[in-house]
């Protein structure tokens, strides 16, 4: 087999695994826009929030250390305790649920019936109000993040492709995890979805306000139960990146990956986003490995922006959104 | 008189009709500076088909909003079983066994016709958020249990060969059965019905006429209906209200509503001829 063509298909590998990282952060989109008409700009901030929480409390940081010592004069920093993974992630779920009932009760159940900018301007606050937050809570440093997950070279895939193609594919254990741990979360919500009762409460809300009213469904309820998930999606994202590169506040603009993804999947497909994801994760990565080295390199920083914008132009609403349909 | 009989009465064709279970008191809604409803009252007993008739822009709709809690009124009380209901939001309404189905049809129209009927039941699903995510334990059960009470809801209506199909590629008259058997399938104490023979043929009124006397039969349940049709509600219900620029001027049984001048110059008299 030629040389080029093993290259790719690593190449092709890497950026599917990437891809499924992309497709984490857009599916928390997905579930608020679904639900609530909400395009929420702060998902990356929460992805940030939640891994730093995840962090800290792993670590036994003293929240708000900073303001405490500065306030009482103290020098306190650690609680003396370390709190084992699994744990940890238990207790920042509870957070992001509590945060999840705080936004829904002290925004957005002011601006119900809103137009949609201004439900997007109210993100955009959040997700620097929720960053301010975040950097008060555990400070700024970048952290490093570890829940056991399994990191560094796979070498049965180094070996086995070795002997088969004469050259080993470098493939990161951690990103084999990401990516069965993503599949799971996807499954999962889509069976939650499908098979519940709250699940169901949730569709019918995407679907139409009045009639899920006229049966009985509190609007405030599925829209707290939806900031949740998304909290818990941006948990898991949270964990995936900063595992794998650290958990700093770069990590927010996680959520400017997702937009493109968004544009090509579709805003209100789960599905969609995960097809989108694939195939920014996989068309930047190739494209980066073909074209790149003759124009300089770099290309991940916009190749997917101008994917999605060539799909904008050719269908609008994405590969799997809702068709736009107006009558006139 | 039937308003005397506290206790109810039957009808001529031998059904029970029982004490009131809901009262509307001095209803006075507006919206800005128009007057949707001036101060109306009436009750609805139980086991009755009730209607509300009046030509367009009498209030009827609005009326039944407010009954269902999308409306507040700025006067008035309504009295639910016996005590006065606080302002409640529709979804409250609806979990104390208020059902309902809209003029317009507001279905689900990305979810199949069984997933449209099964929201009906979430009102007696009570399964707890853990138990849900892992689909362990009460949420399993009561999925069956509720899945069955959706079938039978489905049966009842003849919607069977339809079970799977999303609803937005149903034509209009079955979208109306299908909103039928979700507010049914709530197993509800009344059940408001807004227009809903409007645009449908006269095979499609005959089958929903038939429905609506079915379900007030078969189960006892108290129907408030606004319909437009003059001929199918006077043969449907056992007393009718009729309403005109947000005023009552009418309420009675069908005949006496019939002989009413006010009714006959206000409404009948510009309907027929």
């Amino acid at each position: 087999m030629p040389e080029q063509l093993v290259f790719a298909m690593e190449v092709t590998l890497n950026g599917l695994m990437t891809g499924v990282m992309y497709a984490l952060v857009a599916l928390g989109f997905v579930l608020i826009f679904k639900a609530s008409g909400i395009f929420n700009y702060a998902q990356g901030v929460m992805a940030l929030f939640a891994a730093m929480t995840l962090v800290g409390i792993q670590q036994g940081r003293v929240p708000f250390a900073h303001v405490i010592n500065e306030i009482f004069g103290t020098d306190i920093h650690y609680f003396g305790w370390e709190v084992p993974a699994l744990l940890a992630i238990l207790l920042t779920v509870i957070v992001m649920i509590a945060f999840a009932y705080l936004v829904q009760r002290f925004v957005f159940k002011h601006l119900v019936g809103q137009e949609p900018i201004i439900l997007f301007m109210a993100t955009i606050g959040l997700a620097y109000f929720l960053e301010g937050v975040s950097d008060l809570m555990w400070g700024s440093e970048i952290r490093n993040l570890d829940v056991g997950l399994p990191q560094g070279i796979n070498d049965w895939i180094d070996v086995t492709t070795f002997e088969a193609l004469g050259y080993g594919f470098f493939i990161d254990n951690l990103d084999i995890a990401a990516t069965l741990i993503a599949a799971i979360l996807v499954i999962g919500l889509i069976a939650y979805s499908q098979y519940t009762k709250n699940g169901r409460a949730m569709r019918a809300v995407a679907d139409d306000h009045q009639a899920a009213l006229s049966v009985g469904i509190s609007l405030n309820y599925v829209w707290v139960l939806v900031w949740s998930l998304a909290g818990i999606v941006a948990l898991v994202a949270g964990i995936m990146w900063g595992s794998k590169s650290g958990v700093q506040f770069s990590l927010s603009l996680i959520a400017l990956k997702a937009l493109p993804v968004l544009m090509l999947g579709g805003f209100t497909s789960i599905p969609g986003a995960i097809i989108g994801g694939l195939i920014i994760g996989v068309g930047e990565a190739l494209f980066e490995f073909a074209i790149g080295p003759m124009i300089g390199g770099a290309t991940e920083n916009w190749f997917a922006y101008v994917l999605a914008l060539v799909f904008l132009v050719f269908r609008p609403q994405g590969l799997f959104g809702e068709k736009i349909i107006e009558r006139v | 008189m039937l308003d005397n009989a506290a206790e109810g009465y039957v009808t001529a064709d031998g059904r029970q009709i029982g004490p009131v279970v809901m009262e509307m008191r001095n209803i006075t809604l507006r919206f800005g500076g128009v007057e949707a409803i001036k101060n109306i009252s009436f009750d609805v007993r139980e086991g009755e088909i009730r209607a509300i008739i009046g030509p367009n822009g009498a209030g009827k709709s609005s009326m039944l909003n407010v009954i269902s809690g999308f409306y507040h009124p700025q006067d008035g009380e309504v009295f639910y079983r016996g005590s006065k209901r606080p302002p409640m939001k529709p979804f409250q309404v609806a979990r104390q066994g208020i059902a309902r189905t809209f003029q317009n049809i507001a279905l689900f129209e990305g979810m199949s016709v069984l997933d449209n009927v099964m929201t009906g039941r979430l009102n007696h699903m009570k399964a707890g958020f853990l138990s849900q995510a892992f689909w362990w334990g009460k949420a399993q059960d009561e999925e069956t249990i509720n899945r069955q009470k959706a079938e039978e809801v489905i049966d009842f209506l003849e919607i069977q060969a339809i079970r799977k199909t999303p609803v937005g590629r149903l034509p209009y008259g079955l979208k109306k059965r299908v909103e039928l058997a979700r507010a049914l399938a709530a197993e509800p104490q009344i059940l408001l019905l807004d227009e809903p023979m409007a645009g449908m043929n006269v095979e499609e009124k005959e089958d929903m006429s038939r429905f609506i006397l079915d379900v007030n039969d078969e189960f006892g349940t108290t129907i408030v209906l606004i319909e437009h049709d003059m001929g199918v509600v006077m043969d449907l219900s056992d007393r009718v209200v009729v309403m005109d620029y947000g005023k009552k001027i009418g309420d009675g049984t069908p005949d006496e509503v019939r002989s009413n001048q006010e009714v006959i110059d206000a409404y009948l008299g510009v309907a027929h001829d």
